[in-house]
């Protein structure tokens, strides 16, 4: 029979060994973490070519929650003043000129494999990483817009003003150029871009990222399976983000 | 054979003085525009995401094309063994090397951040044609003062010709990188064309004998100097050779656009319905810039020193209505973001730019013009730049 008074005892045994058992397991946990997560440190591979591909077809006029997302992600505030307000990525309505056919796209960087943007940056500020994302280097522009006359997407903004309420992985700074990161902090930590993220949940499930270097990745496969182009193929610039149904 | 001699501007001038505080103080509204637009950031100017290079780039490019192009006589006397240019070479490289500072100081003070030049003087892109340019620029002031240290140095005098030499073959190349940096531009219908480099030089050649007609008139006349009317007349017929040039290459230009299909609808921006652009062009470029002084330098009626300096100042007002055409006008025009789409957004997409240059851009590029204008007359009170002679000089009339 059990006693009622050992109940407290016990309690007090049951809880001890649970936190010492959760004490000595913890670090073992941690540790497997630490394993397997990426050293900050760890340069990108250029095993890896992340892209992105953009289905026009599921893409809507009016829908813009994958430039929401974007606002929100990188605190891209409006300046009150339109032709000034950073556009890391907007939304553009096309007219086929051949039969008139309407579609919407997202259009950003392009993330090219031979960035005009990268070439003619005169202090190497542009400059494209090894896994193919194109980025800026906030510290060395010198803010001359050369790389936004090169652009052939106008998907580069420049900063005309003081900026407030930055978020620490996204530093933008008056007097440089920006553009889409394709959210680099996220995708080093293995998430998906927040244009992405957002289009699959408010959206339409237009966008999908990944490897395409990576043959199983659902990117590739899609790419594979399914015809689609860059925006600008006369260039060969051969970018990083494709559309389906353009 | 009479001597040449060299002197410094003799006298305290009322219009020189005049002149200097002038300069002064359109350096210092200058300096207060460029710091305005540093501290406010560049909302306070006309441009925007998609006009992103405006008026002070019109002035800055103005500025560096009529530099290369200051050392025509220079380089005649020099390296052509054009002796009867010799009085003005001195004067011809003094105008390029502050000409050339005055257009860097505005390009600079352009920048987003101007307080990362020494950026811009230790990292280094060098597959950036602007990359490059910073080393012909700064490179182009040091050849040049090196020629006119020659030049000033009886000693040195038989380097002038090698020296002479090597600022001819750098100006070239100075000139062909700053046509190549919109050369270099696939993407815009308006650039994209290795013409852009011959073009460039050759603007560089008839800026530069305008700036070069006004800036000499005007301080020979000072000075007492008048020119030969044999080295006028060849100067002149020089001027009306490279204006013609200019002309050539940019109807070569543009019926080269015309032949493309996608390169039309940029060419009727430019030249029939863009606004203030085909105005800008027919009327400012080709007509004032152009076909007027051509006229005016070739025909012996408008040979007085007054005539000349109207013809070259036409030049000067042509060149910078050239440049605004061919920079803003080309950055006005939408891009063809999708091949076989029309295109429409918020953020502008396919429709034109409408871009007005501001008080700041304004007061920049004067600044710069100023700042050049103002080591010119600074430097000739200080070394001897100016020509005079002594006895008489066959066919000129002193004054």
């Amino acid at each position: 029979m059990t006693n009622p008074e050992n109940k407290p005892r016990r309690r007090f045994l049951g809880r001890t060994g649970a936190g010492t058992a959760l004490l000595a397991l913890a670090p073992g946990v941690r540790l497997v973490d630490l394993v397997l997560a990426k050293d900050e440190d760890e340069p990108a591979s250029d095993e890896t070519r992340w892209g992105l591909l953009v289905d026009a077809n599921r893409c809507t006029t009016g829908c813009r929650a994958c430039v929401s997302a974007c606002e929100d992600e990188h605190a891209l505030a409006k300046t009150g003043r339109n032709r000034l307000d950073p556009q890391w990525i907007r939304k553009v309505e096309l007219v086929d000129e051949s039969n008139d056919r309407s579609l919407s796209i997202p259009l950003m960087c392009q993330h090219c494999e031979d960035p005009p943007c990268v070439e003619v940056c005169p202090t190497g500020a542009s400059f494209k990483r090894a896994d193919g994302m194109v980025l800026v280097d906030k510290h060395t522009c010198i803010g001359c817009r050369y790389c936004m006359m090169a652009c052939p997407f106008n998907a580069r903004s420049f900063v005309h003003e003081e900026v407030t309420g930055q978020k620490s992985y996204s530093p933008r700074g008056k007097g440089t150029v920006e553009s889409c990161t394709l959210c680099v902090h996220r995708v080093d930590n293995d998430r998906t871009p927040a244009c992405v993220e957002s289009c699959a949940v408010d959206g339409h499930g237009a966008l999908a990222f990944g490897d395409l270097n990576d043959a199983e990745s659902t990117v590739s496969k899609t790419a594979r399976s399914q015809p689609h182009r860059e925006l600008r193929p006369d260039l060969a610039l051969n970018t990083g983000v494709r559309y389906r149904g353009v | 054979m009479d001597k040449i001699r060299f002197q410094v501007l003799a006298g305290t001038h009322t219009g020189y003085r005049l002149l200097l505080w002038l300069l002064i103080i359109l350096i210092g509204i200058g300096l207060i525009a460029a710091h305005h637009m540093e501290s406010q950031g560049h909302w306070v100017t006309g441009m925007d995401n998609r006009v992103v290079w405006g008026l002070p780039h019109v002035f800055a490019i103005f500025l560096i094309l009529s530099a290369s192009g200051a050392l025509n006589t220079a380089s005649i006397s020099s390296v052509f063994g054009g002796s009867d240019y010799q009085p003005l070479a001195r004067l011809s490289g003094l105008l390029a090397v502050t000409l050339l500072t005055g257009g860097l100081a505005v390009l600079v003070l352009d920048l987003g951040r101007p307080d990362r030049l020494v950026v811009a003087m230790t990292y280094y892109n060098f597959s950036s044609v602007f990359a490059w340019n910073v080393f012909l620029y700064t490179g182009f002031v040091l050849v040049v003062l090196i020629y006119l240290w020659v030049m000033m140095t009886p000693q040195m005098r038989g380097y002038v010709r090698s020296v002479g030499m090597v600022a001819l073959i750098w100006r070239l190349i100075l000139t062909s990188g700053t046509g190549a940096i919109f050369g270099f531009l696939v993407a815009r219908d308006a650039y994209d064309t290795a013409i852009m480099a011959p073009l460039f030089i050759l603007m560089s050649l008839s800026l530069g004998m305008a700036v070069f007609w006004v800036s000499t008139l005007t301080l020979c006349r000072w000075n007492g100097y008048l020119l030969s009317p044999e080295l006028s007349g060849k100067l002149r017929r020089l001027s009306a050779l490279f204006i013609l040039g200019v002309l050539y290459l940019v109807a070569l230009h543009h019926l080269t656009n015309l032949y493309m299909a996608h390169h039309q609808g940029i060419e009727r921006f430019l030249l029939v319905d863009g606004g203030v652009y085909p105005w800008l062009f027919w009327l400012g470029f080709v007509l004032c810039g152009g076909i007027v002084p051509v006229w005016w330098f070739l025909d012996r009626r408008f040979s007085t020193p007054a005539w000349t300096v109207t013809a070259a100042l036409m030049v000067i007002v042509g060149g910078l209505c050239h440049l605004y055409v061919t920079i803003i006008g080309g950055q006005a025009y939408p891009l063809r973001l999708v091949s076989g789409y029309r295109v429409d957004s918020g953020f502008y997409d396919g429709e034109i730019t409408h871009y007005l240059p501001s008080l700041p851009e304004l007061a920049l590029g004067i600044g710069g013009v100023s700042l050049a204008l103002l080591m010119i007359v600074v430097a000739v009170r200080i070394l001897p730049f100016l020509p005079t002679v002594t006895g008489s000089l066959p066919g000129s009339n002193q004054g």
